[in-house]
């Protein structure tokens, strides 16, 4: 077995790309279908992040907007899991990027004007690589709820960003955890664009108390499948290509 | 009942939503600092060899209107048409690279070099192109798209041989402004859309 093409993407797996409950995605959707070719080097290839260029705090967005200075306002939690592939591999050094609001609901965006207060010891960005079996964690604080315009009254549940880079440029995923037992969940029309259920509930991380630290932090799991590439167990290719 | 087959379906994908750039280009949303390197800031390194150009252009919605929140990355291969990870590819290129849409000018700019014809492993040629990636608040999952020269062969192209209707080739050849500037529009919706990939 040797490794083939990108396996082809299962698009009933992903959010329907038009959703009128989400307006902005209206006008931000192709009307032509997309064009479906098998993947090529371009795709198959991707750029490689070393540790080299990652910072010793990257990973624990409590302290890093400071550099440790100060603790970010919050409930603290660790956020951990494993990044494989479609046949189940774990994937070394994939590149793991996260944002997210602060305990109040509000981003240090220059764009983002809520109520809510930014807390001046909170910046919200980290990244971190897999380790060999394809394992991440990084420590913040429980983002919150915040209203967007939307519909009437439309409240994003509490969420963090996910950015992927697996091995290859077409396995490129950008996604959000959201944290079990949020009652937002159910009215969130940006998660309800995943029409199918249970990959809906596997965007919801679970508490995880065995990897919690007692009088310390919670911990939350949030494991991330991307694409895998074709494993070819006979070659029976049509002449000509 | 039959056997499971195991649950490693492709995790769904959500919306970079609108503040994208805190996560990815922190500089852009007014937070330089955030991390001590940002990632993707070059595609090409001091002594890159190959032509350099400059692409630039706006991603526009379905009503015409230039989207001022996408953040873009770009993946190509070097001069010679190696991709990085290949043992004698250009050291000098990294061939990723990330930029958002500029609000003042309301569009984006990528300096690269004009990359190489990429070998199929049936020996068959790529045009030079550079793979797209298109992200915004809205998109609910990344738009994947490639940007061709003018030189780009139509009909032996794997990619571009396939389009259909034909005249939709054209808004994937980016157009010479001179000076190796070139103009590359994205269209998400309605007239001239263009052509999105699924590979």
């Amino acid at each position: 077995m040797k490794d083939g093409r990108l396996i082809p993407r299962d698009r009933s797996a992903h959010p329907a790309p038009r959703d009128p409950d989400y307006k902005t995605s209206v006008l931000r959707s192709p009307t032509f279908p997309l064009l479906t070719l098998e993947s090529t080097p371009t795709e198959e290839t991707g750029p490689r992040f070393g540790h080299a260029e990652l910072g010793p705090l990257d990973d624990d967005l409590i302290r890093n907007w400071t550099g440790g200075k100060a603790k970010a306002i919050g409930e603290r939690i660790v956020v951990h899991g494993h990044v494989r592939d479609e046949h189940g591999r774990g994937i070394p050094d994939a590149l793991v990027e996260v944002w997210q609001a602060n305990a109040g609901g509000r981003y240090r965006h220059k764009k983002d004007g809520y109520l809510a207060p930014l807390d001046p010891d909170f910046g919200g960005a980290g990244r971190c690589l897999t380790d060999e079996a394809g394992h991440y964690a990084f420590m913040t604080i429980k983002p919150g709820a915040y209203p967007w315009p939307n519909r009437g009254n439309d409240w994003r549940p509490a969420h963090i960003h996910f950015s992927l880079f697996g091995r290859s440029f077409g396995q490129r995923l950008i996604t959000q955890m959201y944290f079990e037992g949020d009652p937002l969940i159910a009215h969130c029309p940006i998660l309800a664009t995943v029409k199918d259920r249970s990959q809906v509930d596997r965007l919801v991380a679970p508490l995880d108390m065995k990897h919690a630290r007692p009088l310390d932090y919670l911990a939350y799991r949030f494991d991330i499948v991307l694409r895998g590439r074709r494993q070819s167990h006979f070659e029976n290719r049509p002449e000509g290509l | 009942m039959v056997q499971k087959l195991t649950n490693n379906r492709e995790t769904a994908s959500q919306t970079a939503g609108p503040y994208v750039h805190i996560g990815m280009m922190p500089s852009h949303a007014g937070n330089p600092g955030t991390f001590a390197a940002e990632l993707g800031t070059s595609p090409i390194q001091e002594g890159a060899a190959g032509t350099p150009i400059e692409v630039t252009g706006q991603v526009l919605d379905g009503s015409g209107n230039p989207i001022l929140d996408a953040v873009l990355e770009s993946w190509q291969a070097d001069a010679e048409g190696r991709y990085t990870g290949d043992d004698s590819a250009d050291p000098k290129i990294t061939g990723f690279c990330r930029f958002a849409v500029d609000p003042e000018t309301k569009r984006y700019r990528l300096e690269t070099i004009k990359p190489g014809p990429v070998p199929l492993p049936d020996g068959r040629l790529q045009s030079p192109h550079i793979a797209l990636w298109i992200v915004a608040r809205g998109i609910n999952i990344g738009l994947s798209t490639r940007v061709y020269f003018e030189d780009a062969d139509h009909e032996s192209d794997p990619v571009l041989s396939r389009i259909d209707p034909r005249d939709r080739i054209q808004t994937l050849v980016a157009k010479p402004q001179g000076d190796g500037r070139y103009a590359f529009d994205i269209r998400l919706q309605g007239p001239g859309e263009t052509v999105f990939l699924d590979m």
